[in-house]
C-alpha cells in the first residue's frame, strides 16, 4: 500500500477497509467466489442434456421371462434386468428399474404412476411388447428435436443460480461483518467518532458491489465457456440489473443484521428471510407452479424480481426498459431496507 | 487546539448521574468535575460503575437521571461538535484484525476535520515500525497503543481512557504512561479509569474513588493518603485463632486506626519504627504466634480499604 498521510472521504476509507478486510479472509473469498462456481459446475453437469432418456425395465424370473426378454430386445433404449420376486419392490423404490413386467398372458406392469420416468417406461415397454405381439403402427411420425442453445434447462438455471448467489453472499457477508463488528464493540468505537452513521452502512453496500464484479463475472464467464449459456441482452442492461439486485440484497443484509447481538441470531434471521425465496422465487423450477393466490406475494420478493430480470436480459435479450418493473421493485427494496436499517441499527 | 481550553471552566461536569440495569444500579448519583488540563482518575473495583459512568460522559449511553456537560456542551444537541473534540478508548475494544496499523489509523483519521498526519500519529505512539503489520500480529501493549492512537488522531481536547493498561506488562504500562504524559504536555485533559492504585498515583492529578456507583473519596492522591492520618500501614497475620481483635491493638501508641479481616489485622500508624516493637511485645505477652508481618507506605488502596473494608482487587 502506498503511504497516504491524509485520508480521503470517510465513505471511501470505510469501503476500502471493508474490501481489504474481505480480501484478506481466504474463507470468505472461497464462499463468495469459488463455491458458487463449484455449485454451477455440479448442477450444470447433473442437468446437462444427455440425449434420449434410457428406460430400465425389470422382468420377474419365471416361465415367460425369456419370451418377454426376447420381445424387448429389438427395442432401442430399453435396458432389461431379471429380478427375483422378492427383489421387485426394492428395485422399483430405489429407481434401479422404472417398471417391472410380470410375464403373462397377459403381462402385468408394476410401476409407480406418480413418477414421470415410471409412467414413461410403462408406455415404452408396452409399445415394444405390443409390437412384438404383432400390433402394427398406424403411421410412422416425423420428429423435430429441439436442442437449441438458450432453451435448455441449464440456460434457464444459470440466471437463477446467479440471483441466488447475489442474495446469499450479499446477505451473509454483510450480515457477518456487521454482527462481528458489534460483538467486538467495533461499532461502539465507531459510534464514538463523528463518522456519519449512514456512511458505515453505505460502505458495506458499496464494498459488496466490488465483490459482485468478481462473483457475477466469474459465474457468467464460466457458464458461457463451459455450457455456452447465452447472454443475449446488452452488457449495460445486465450490469444495471446486477447492481440494483445486489443493492437490494445488501440492504436486506444490513437490515437483518441491524439489531442481532450474536452470529447465531443473525444466521437465524438470514435463513428465515432467505428460505422463502430459495423455494418460491424460481431458482431451480418455475415459480408459476405455485397457486395463483400466492403469485402477488411471490412477485413482491426481491429474488423473484432479480431472477425474472436476469432471465429476460440473458435469454430474451430484453433491454433496461423491458425490465423496468423489476428494477423499480428491487430499488424500492434497497431504499426501504437501508432507511429502516439506519433507523433501528444497534451501535452498542 | 488545547491551549485555549485551559483558561475556561471545567471540561467535564456531571451531577446526580444515575443508570440502572434492571435491578442493578450501576451508577448511583455520581457527581464529578474535571478541570481543564488535568488528568482525572476514576479508581474503583470491578463493577463499581466506572465504565458505565465514562460511557455516559462519552455520549454512548443515556443516563436515567442526571446532567452531563462536556467541554461546555451537552449530548443530544452538540453531538457532532463534541465527537470532533474528544478522543475515546473503550475498555476491551478489538480493532479489525485484518487491517494494518496504518490502515486503522487512516480510517479513524478520516472521520475528523483536523488532526495530525498518519505518520505523526504513529510516531506519537511509537508504532512506526509496525506500520504495515496486521492488528492480529501486534502484542497486547502494541494493540493498546494503537487503540490510544485512534483516540489521538484528532488531537482531542479531552481524552477518555477506560482501563488503558489493564493486562499489560510493566514495560508496556510505562510506555503508555509516557505517551499520556506527552499528550498532557501539549495541554490535553484526560479522564481515565483504572483499578491500579499505582497508576492513579503516577498519572492522576486528582482521583475519585468510586464504589457501587458513587464517589466515596475525592482529592489528589497525596491528600487522599494523608486523610488516613497515618503514613504507613502495618499488616500482621496471626498463626492461629485467638481472641485478639483489632480493638486489642488499637490502643498501642502511634496507631491511628485498626481493622481486622480473618486472621489479618491492619494498623494505620504514624511511626512504624515505634509501633512494630510495641506490637511484637504485646503479641509475645499474650503468647500469640505471628505468621506474617508487613509494613508499607499508605497508598490509595489503603484509602479504599479504610472506607469500604474491602480491597480494590480481589486477589
Ligand atoms: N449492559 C449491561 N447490562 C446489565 N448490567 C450491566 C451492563 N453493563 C454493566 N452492568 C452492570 O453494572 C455494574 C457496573 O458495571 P461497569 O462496567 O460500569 O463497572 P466497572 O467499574 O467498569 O467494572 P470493571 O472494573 O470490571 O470494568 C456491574 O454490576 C455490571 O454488572
Ligand atoms: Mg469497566
Amino acid at each position: 500500500m502506498s503511504r497516504r498521510e491524509y485520508p480521503t472521504h470517510p465513505l471511501l476509507e470505510l469501503t476500502l477497509a471493508r474490501l481489504l478486510e474481505f480480501a484478506r479472509e481466504p474463507e470468505a473469498v472461497f464462499w463468495v467466489v469459488v463455491f458458487p462456481l463449484a455449485l454451477a459446475l455440479a448442477l450444470g453437469i447433473a442437468f446437462r442434456s444427455t440425449g434420449a432418456e434410457a428406460v430400465f425395465a425389470g422382468i420377474v424370473e419365471g416361465p415367460g421371462a425369456s419370451g418377454v426378454r426376447a420381445a424387448l430386445a429389438p427395442a432401442s433404449g430399453i435396458h432389461v434386468r431379471l429380478l427375483r420376486p422378492d427383489q421387485v419392490d426394492r428395485a422399483l423404490r430405489d429407481g434401479e428399474v422404472q417398471v417391472v413386467v410380470l410375464p403373462g398372458p397377459p403381462p402385468t406392469y408394476r410401476f409407480d404412476p406418480t413418477r414421470p420416468e415410471s409412467a414413461f417406461a410403462r408406455l415404452a415397454v408396452d409399445g415394444a411388447l405390443q409390437r412384438a405381439a404383432g400390433r402394427k403402427d398406424a403411421f410412422v411420425p416425423r420428429e423435430q428435436r429441439v436442442q437449441v442453445v438458450g432453451a435448455r434447462y441449464i440456460d434457464w438455471l444459470i440466471p437463477g443460480l446467479l440471483g441466488m448467489n447475489i442474495m446469499g453472499t450479499g446477505m451473509w457477508s454483510i450480515g457477518f461483518s456487521i454482527v462481528w463488528a458489534r460483538t467486538r464493540r467495533v461499532l461502539k468505537r465507531l459510534a464514538a467518532t463523528p463518522m456519519a452513521r449512514r456512511d458505515y452502512l453505505l460502505a458495506q453496500m458499496l464494498a459488496r458491489l466490488v465483490f459482485l464484479v468478481v462473483e457475477a463475472g466469474g459465474l457468467l464467464s464460466f457458464a458461457s465457456l463451459a455450457f455456452s449459456v447465452p447472454i443475449r441482452g446488452s452488457a449495460a442492461a445486465l450490469v444495471v440489473v446486477l447492481l440494483v439486485g445486489a443493492l437490494a440484497f445488501s440492504g436486506l443484509g444490513v437490515l437483518v443484521a441491524s439489531r442481532a447481538r450474536t452470529i447465531e441470531a443473525a444466521s437465524g434471521w438470514m435463513n428465515f428471510s432467505m428460505l422463502p425465496m430459495w423455494v418460491l422465487s424460481g431458482v431451480f423450477f418455475s415459480s408459476a407452479h405455485f397457486p395463483a393466490a400466492t403469485q402477488p406475494f411471490i412477485h413482491a420478493l426481491p429474488l423473484t424480481a432479480l431472477n425474472d430480470a436476469l432471465r429476460a436480459v440473458m435469454l430474451d435479450g430484453a433491454g433496461i426498459a423491458a425490465v423496468g418493473g423489476e428494477l423499480a421493485l428491487l430499488s424500492a427494496w434497497a431504499v426501504v431496507t437501508f432507511v429502516v436499517a439506519l433507523k433501528v441499527f444497534r451501535w452498542t | 487546539m488545547t491551549g485555549a481550553a485551559a483558561a475556561a471552566g471545567p471540561v467535564v461536569v456531571c451531577r446526580a448521574l444515575r443508570k440502572r440495569y434492571g435491578s442493578v444500579v450501576a451508577v448511583d448519583g455520581l457527581d464529578l468535575e474535571v478541570r481543564a488540563g488535568e488528568c482525572f482518575g476514576l479508581l474503583g473495583p470491578n463493577g463499581a460503575g466506572k465504565t458505565t459512568a465514562v460511557e455516559i460522559l462519552e455520549g454512548l449511553l443515556e443516563p436515567d437521571e442526571g446532567r452531563v456537560e462536556v467541554l461546555g456542551l451537552t449530548w443530544g444537541s452538540h453531538d457532532g461538535e463534541l465527537r470532533q473534540r474528544i478522543g475515546v478508548q473503550l475498555q476491551e475494544t478489538q480493532l479489525n484484525e485484518k487491517l494494518t496499523v496504518e490502515e486503522i489509523v487512516r480510517l479513524y483519521r478520516s472521520f475528523y476535520r483536523r488532526g495530525p498526519s498518519v505518520s505523526r500519529v504513529l510516531q506519537m505512539v511509537q508504532l512506526e515500525s509496525k506500520r504495515g503489520s496486521w492488528v492480529s500480529r501486534l502484542s497486547g501493549g502494541q494493540k493498546q497503543r494503537l487503540a490510544v492512537a485512534c483516540a489521538l488522531v484528532n488531537e482531542p481536547d479531552l481524552l477518555f481512557l477506560d482501563e488503558p493498561t489493564t493486562g499489560l506488562d510493566p514495560q508496556s504500562r510505562r510506555q503508555l504512561w509516557e505517551l499520556l504524559a506527552g499528550f498532557r504536555a501539549r495541554g490535553g485533559t484526560i479522564l481515565l479509569t483504572t483499578h491500579y492504585m499505582d497508576e492513579a498515583e503516577t498519572l492522576c492529578d486528582r482521583v475519585a474513588i468510586v464504589d457501587r456507583g458513587r464517589v466515596i473519596a475525592l482529592g489528589t492522591p497525596r491528600e487522599l493518603v494523608a486523610s488516613l492520618g497515618a503514613g504507613h500501614v502495618v499488616e500482621c497475620t496471626l498463626a492461629g485463632p485467638s481472641g485478639l481483635g483489632a480493638t486489642g491493638l488499637a490502643a498501642l501508641p502511634g496507631v491511628t486506626a485498626a481493622s481486622a479481616s480473618g486472621r489479618t489485622i491492619r494498623l494505620r500508624v504514624t511511626e512504624p519504627h515505634r509501633v512494630v516493637p510495641a506490637l511484637l511485645a504485646e503479641l509475645d505477652r499474650q503468647g500469640i504466634d505471628l505468621a506474617g508481618l508487613t509494613v508499607h507506605q499508605a497508598t490509595l488502596e489503603d484509602v479504599f480499604v479504610a472506607r469500604t473494608g474491602r480491597h480494590l482487587r480481589d486477589e
